[in-house]
């Protein structure tokens, strides 16, 4: 009972301190000074058409890179945690034939739009976390399916592991030949729109494209794995 | 005053009501998920102008008069962030329970739910 009303309580007390916070966020009328900033020089220095790609890859990559770092923690959490045994069989039904043939064939799609997201990342809404997310989601659709296949976890950590060193190195070398970490612009900046424009923009976003692809194909395969044997361990 | 912004509070505080009130592991993780999102619409109200699009340019938003026509684009790239790192900490959070099922007394005379927070009573400090 005293649990309770100690809950309410506490609700009620966080209520009173969000609702007059959400009352003074009173409608802005124009962008901040920062932001104004931003935009012109996302469109007049480093010819991205989307500004939201060029303040997350490049004035606030740092951000960026410390979520990278954050994704990577916690796939390594979730694969310390949940430790793989010696692998045996389930007895699932095996998928149907129309099940199997179709994923065959949207497979690669998926795949081929997971990829087009992120390249285009710097011209379209999306970028390397949204084609990332998709890429996992064709390994999702394969791990439905087929439920005794066993992914590569070398080919995937390597995926990982370089695009990740790749991601530092260019940073870096924004540093070494202009003098600011992370600055894409060592590349030819091409023009505002083209798919080869925004100096290396595109390349940094790919790179997190197929870190987080192999990341979250990491993470979902150790939990299925150990759903797996969760229920052999029951039967 | 937007609603978008009450929305968001309203949905903290029901992820926090879920996280206190509810017994069931996979069911607290869910109340973590709605706080996240009440915070992600909130940081997405904050750069809201009336009557202005997204930040790219297309056909409503030309080079020339971008600063006019575009929300604020640094709290999307925050959100951006922001819900990456919560998928990261949701999946971290389902192996935690994951493992904490997995370390429980499996003998027969153990009828306790898995699932539930009161069978840990070790866990309480």
């Amino acid at each position: 009972m005293l649990r309770t009303v100690l809950i309410y309580v506490v609700i009620i007390a966080l209520a009173m301190i969000f609702i007059p916070i959400a009352r003074e966020n009173m409608e802005k009328q124009d962008l901040s000074d920062l932001s104004k900033e931003y935009v012109k020089n996302s469109i007049d220095k480093l010819e991205t058409q989307n500004v939201v790609t060029s303040v997350v890859v490049t004035y606030r990559g740092l951000d960026t890179l410390g979520e990278v770092t954050v994704l990577f923690l916690a796939t390594s959490g979730v694969g310390f945690l949940i430790n793989r045994r010696k692998k045996r069989k389930s007895k699932i039904r095996q998928a149907s034939e129309i099940l199997n043939t179709g994923s065959f064939f949207i497979f690669p799609i998926i795949v081929l739009f997971g990829v087009y997201v992120f390249v285009h990342g710097h011209l379209t809404p999306g970028g390397g976390f949204q084609g990332g997310v998709l890429i996992a989601s064709a390994f999702v659709l394969m791990m439905l399916v087929n439920n005794n296949s066993d992914l590569n976890h070398l080919v995937l950590e390597s995926i990982e592991a370089i695009s990740g060193f790749s991601y530092v190195i260019i940073a870096a070398l924004g540093l070494i030949l202009l003098g600011s970490f992370l600055d894409p612009t060592f590349l030819p900046m091409g023009k505002l729109g083209m798919l080869f424009s925004a100096g290396a923009i595109p390349l940094i976003y790919s790179f997190v494209g197929l870190k987080v692809g192999a990341e979250l194909t990491n993470i979902i395969d150790s939990l299925r794995n150990e759903s797996t044997e969760s229920e052999e361990v029951t039967k | 005053m937007m609603l978008t912004t009450y929305l968001g509070v309203i949905l903290i505080l029901i992820g926090i009501w879920g996280v206190l009130t509810q017994k069931n592991l996979i069911k607290m993780v869910i109340g973590f998920s709605v706080i996240d999102t009440g915070i992600h619409l909130i940081i997405v109200s904050i750069g809201y102008i009336k009557g202005r699009t997204a930040p790219i340019i297309d056909a409503a938003v030309n080079t020339q008069n971008a600063v006019d026509k575009v929300v604020d684009p640094i709290p999307s790239a925050l959100v951006l962030t922001a819900i990456v790192i919560g998928l990261a900490v949701t999946a971290l959070m389902l192996t935690y329970v994951i493992q904490l099922v997995e370390s429980r007394d499996k003998s027969e005379s153990n009828l306790k739910d898995p699932l539930l927070i009161s069978s840990y009573e070790e866990l309480k400090w």
